[in-house]
């Protein structure tokens, strides 16, 4: 058992930490929370520049060939850093999806592009039932000669606006068993048909809807296998499920880093307040928090990097973390006082992705189920 | 990254677990055994007689001393000796002298001579020597370096008078580990010394002090003019508090009750998968939490159990450890009672008591985790100043 980095993802991290903290101020966060497109276009070909598109692409298609453990490395720092922008749809529910289900001509003509930071994607997953369960897809595909003809409305897309593809879940066969006959289609945001509707979040991200209104998608867009598309997803999920974990758990840390410097900082009654028990038992239970919810997301990636069955443990990180990052997020806050309240205050960013990103990807009650059920309750 | 245990920890807790299951069979089962320490019930003789050989059985398998420097007939391994642990306290197994194994042995290992150590170490390997802890004392428990017990010297003594209590096991056990003031003009840590103490020697008086679980767990020992050779000293003069110091985060991470935790939850699943009546969706959201909790508790404790395989000396993560396993056991001994409803509230021997009374037993045990090895409000403390460098004032 060994629970350190390696050499080089101690540099990623490091590397990364170093970049954000430049390039990433918290003003811009604000900034492009209200920024239509979301991110700026420089900071992500800079990105790129630095590999972190490609960082979990393979070497033979242009990416760096790291596993799973590296990329929860980054996106760490990117929550820490609270970095906007297609970042998670495009290289984790994009290019994931990519690799798990694309056939060879399609990994080659859409990973180089993702690698260069030169095609943004995403996955159209949910629907109005807001279910990251088979069930939840109706969106409805009918083959009519060498095309499918897509209906249906997405929602909850992560940056639909911004992305050149959409990886769209689809309904293609009425079966008894509501994760059968779904399939994936890589759908070109540009078709006609394919109508999208900023919706405005609490944390600033950018969801949409999307409607597709009998759009046309050729035959050679299918990814993976008909009827087979959750098969997929399932692997897909389980991958971003955890690095959506670790995003929270860079957010974690670095409220516990702010707070923890602010209670150092701030005086009441002549003393710091960090030197008052009730004050340190808060904190203390945040590092608790911290160090438990990163120890258990380690432990989901890690099992997932070695191909062993992971569908509790990933249940465990995220049920988890869901709950303990909302808690360190509303204890950084209590601990700033009023000014914590502030708009341009930094934890209000960290208190609004918390919750965001509890929704995100199955909120707190659909992960404990997951767990009961892998336990057979 | 490597969270996974290699075929050679695999095989070994195959094979710890096929001892245990030879050596506590289900027919030694039928009443509630969670006490950490003494993991026995009070004066009564056949647990204890039954304490004294599984401790044997495990000593001459050499499972008790696991974790120690091959020097002393250990295999340098933390993690194989925390297999031993776990397979014991998910079976609630008795055994383990954790006062001697787990509290002292290391801290001798850290502290004393290799004389000292040559000494005392062989006979908590074979698990012959039972020990007790003696820090707290009437007026000092979270402030422990307020202690009022004296050691004086005289010739080649120390003269021990004063007044410990809380003492777990201290009715039982053969030898003890005591924290006394050796220079009361020093300031108040610098002047404290850490000695072992021979529980037979005259001047001694135990008295066993009945806990809420109306048993004989813990007692309070009186010492008057109690002679302890300077040979026993441990660290040198003056120098306790960094030997207590050492001894207290030992004993930390032996708070681990995850095991427990899981076993006690895991028959209760039983339990709940036999009963007519499914689980209602609250308390099964519950569980989930607690099975996801109990997965916590058992990284943040490999978490120092890795520091300290690593030669680290671990520090807030151990009082982490603690803290958040001895409030999850409460938890989870509440929840019990919660599925059980009426019949968690029966005792051990009652009709109908479920589990040999085992819930109502956890749900007041579990009362004492918090307070004992440094209180969770201490554990808080060590947490915020030593993990996150927060001021003392």
């Amino acid at each position: 058992m060994d629970f350190s980095l390696t050499e080089e993802q101690e540099i990623l991290r490091t590397v990364a930490r170093d970049f954000l903290s430049t390039e990433c101020p918290k003003n811009l966060v604000r900034e492009m929370a209200k920024d239509e497109k979301g991110y700026p276009p420089r900071l992500w070909h800079q990105m790129a520049e630095a590999g972190w598109m490609g960082l979990i692409i393979p070497k033979e298609y242009g990416g760096a060939g790291g596993s799973i453990l590296d990329l929860i490395v980054l996106l760490e720092e990117m929550g820490r850093a609270c970095l906007p922008g297609p970042f998670f749809s495009t290289v984790v529910l994009g290019g994931l999806t990519v690799l798990e289900a694309g056939n060879e001509e399609q990994k080659a003509e859409l990973l180089p592009q993702l690698a260069e930071g030169e095609i943004l994607l995403t996955l159209a997953l949910t629907e109005p039932s807001a279910k990251y369960t088979g069930d939840g897809i109706q969106t409805k595909a009918t083959l009519r000669d060498k095309e499918f003809i897509i209906e249906g409305t997405k929602l909850f897309v992560p940056d639909a606006h911004t992305s050149d593809y959409l990886i769209c879940a689809v309904r293609t066969k009425a079966t008894q068993s509501p994760e059968d006959g779904i399939t994936l289609f890589l759908v070109d945001n540009k078709s006609p048909g394919v109508g999208c509707t900023l919706l405005k979040t609490m944390a600033g991200d950018k969801q949409c809807e999307v409607i597709f209104d009998n759009i046309t998608v050729p035959f050679g867009n299918m990814l993976g296998n008909l009827n087979e598309g959750w098969l997929i997803l399932d692997k897909v999920l389980e991958k971003a499920v955890v690095a959506k974990c670790a995003q929270m758990v860079g957010g974690a840390k670095q409220v516990l880093e702010m707070t923890v410097e602010y209670a150092k900082q701030r005086v009441a009654f002549g003393h710091p307040i960090g030197s008052f028990q009730a004050i340190q038992h808060h904190c203390a239970n945040m590092l608790v928090d911290v160090d438990g919810c990163s120890l258990v997301v380690n432990n989901a990636a890690w099992r997932l990097s070695q191909g062993l069955p992971a569908t509790q443990e990933v249940a465990i990180a995220k049920a988890l973390t869901n709950e303990r990052f909302k808690r360190i997020a509303a204890l950084g806050i209590q601990i700033h006082g009023a000014i914590g309240f502030t708009q341009d205050h930094d934890m209000p960013l960290y208190f609004k992705r918390a919750k965001a990103w509890e929704i995100n990807l199955g909120n707190t009650n659909f992960h404990l189920d997951k767990i009961a059920k892998a336990a057979q309750i | 990254m490597d969270f996974g245990f290699n075929q050679e920890e695999e095989a070994f807790r195959q094979e710890v677990r096929e001892f245990i299951q030879k050596e506590y069979p289900p027919e030694l089962r039928r009443q509630p055994r969670v006490t950490f320490a003494p993991s026995i019930h009070g004066l009564d003789d056949e647990d204890w007689k039954l304490m004294r050989t599984l401790s044997r059985k495990l000593g001459a398998k050499s499972w008790l001393s696991l974790g120690w420097p091959e020097k002393y007939g250990g295999q340098n391994s933390p993690f194989l000796q925390n297999i031993v642990y776990e397979e014991v306290l998910y079976n609630n197994c008795p055994g383990i002298n954790h006062m001697g194994v787990t509290f002292l042995a290391p801290t001798l290992i850290q502290f004393g001579s290799e004389e000292q150590a040559k000494r005392h170490l062989p006979g908590i390997a074979k698990g012959e020597v039972y020990w007790c802890e003696l820090l707290s004392e009437p007026d000092s428990g979270s402030d422990l370096a307020s202690i009022k017990t004296q050691a004086t010297e005289d010739g080649d003594y120390y003269i021990i008078n004063g007044q410990k209590t809380w003492n777990s096991g201290a009715h039982l056990a053969e030898w003890g580990f005591i924290l006394a003031r050796t220079d009361p003009s020093l300031p108040r840590h610098r002047g404290l010394s850490y000695f072992l103490i021979d529980m037979k020697t005259p001047g001694i008086t135990i008295n066993p002090i009945l806990d809420m679980l109306e048993e004989y767990e813990f007692c309070e020992v009186f010492f008057d003019e109690v002679r302890v050779p300077k040979e026993d000293l441990i660290g040198g003069k003056n120098r306790g508090w960094y030997v207590t110091m050492a001894t207290l985060d030992f004993e930390r991470v032996a708070h681990m009750y995850y095991p427990s935790v899981r076993g006690y939850l895991d028959r209760l699943i039983e339990y709940v998968k036999r009963s007519p009546q499914p689980l209602s969706p609250v308390l099964r959201n519950r569980l989930a939490e607690l099975v996801a909790e109990c997965e916590m508790a058992r990284w943040l404790h490999y978490r120092a159990i890795w520091m300290m395989s690593k030669g680290n000396i671990p520090t807030y993560e151990v009082a982490i450890d603690k803290l958040y396993n001895s409030e999850l056991a409460q938890r989870v001994a509440e929840f019990g009672t919660q599925v059980l409803g009426h019949y968690g509230g029966l005792l051990s021997g009652s009709k109908h008591a479920f589990l040999y009374g085992w819930p109502s037993y956890y749900y007041l045990d579990t009362v004492s985790y918090t307070i004992m090895a440094g209180t969770s409000e201490i554990d808080r403390n060590v947490i915020a100043q030593r993990g996150l460098g927060l001021p003392t004032e």
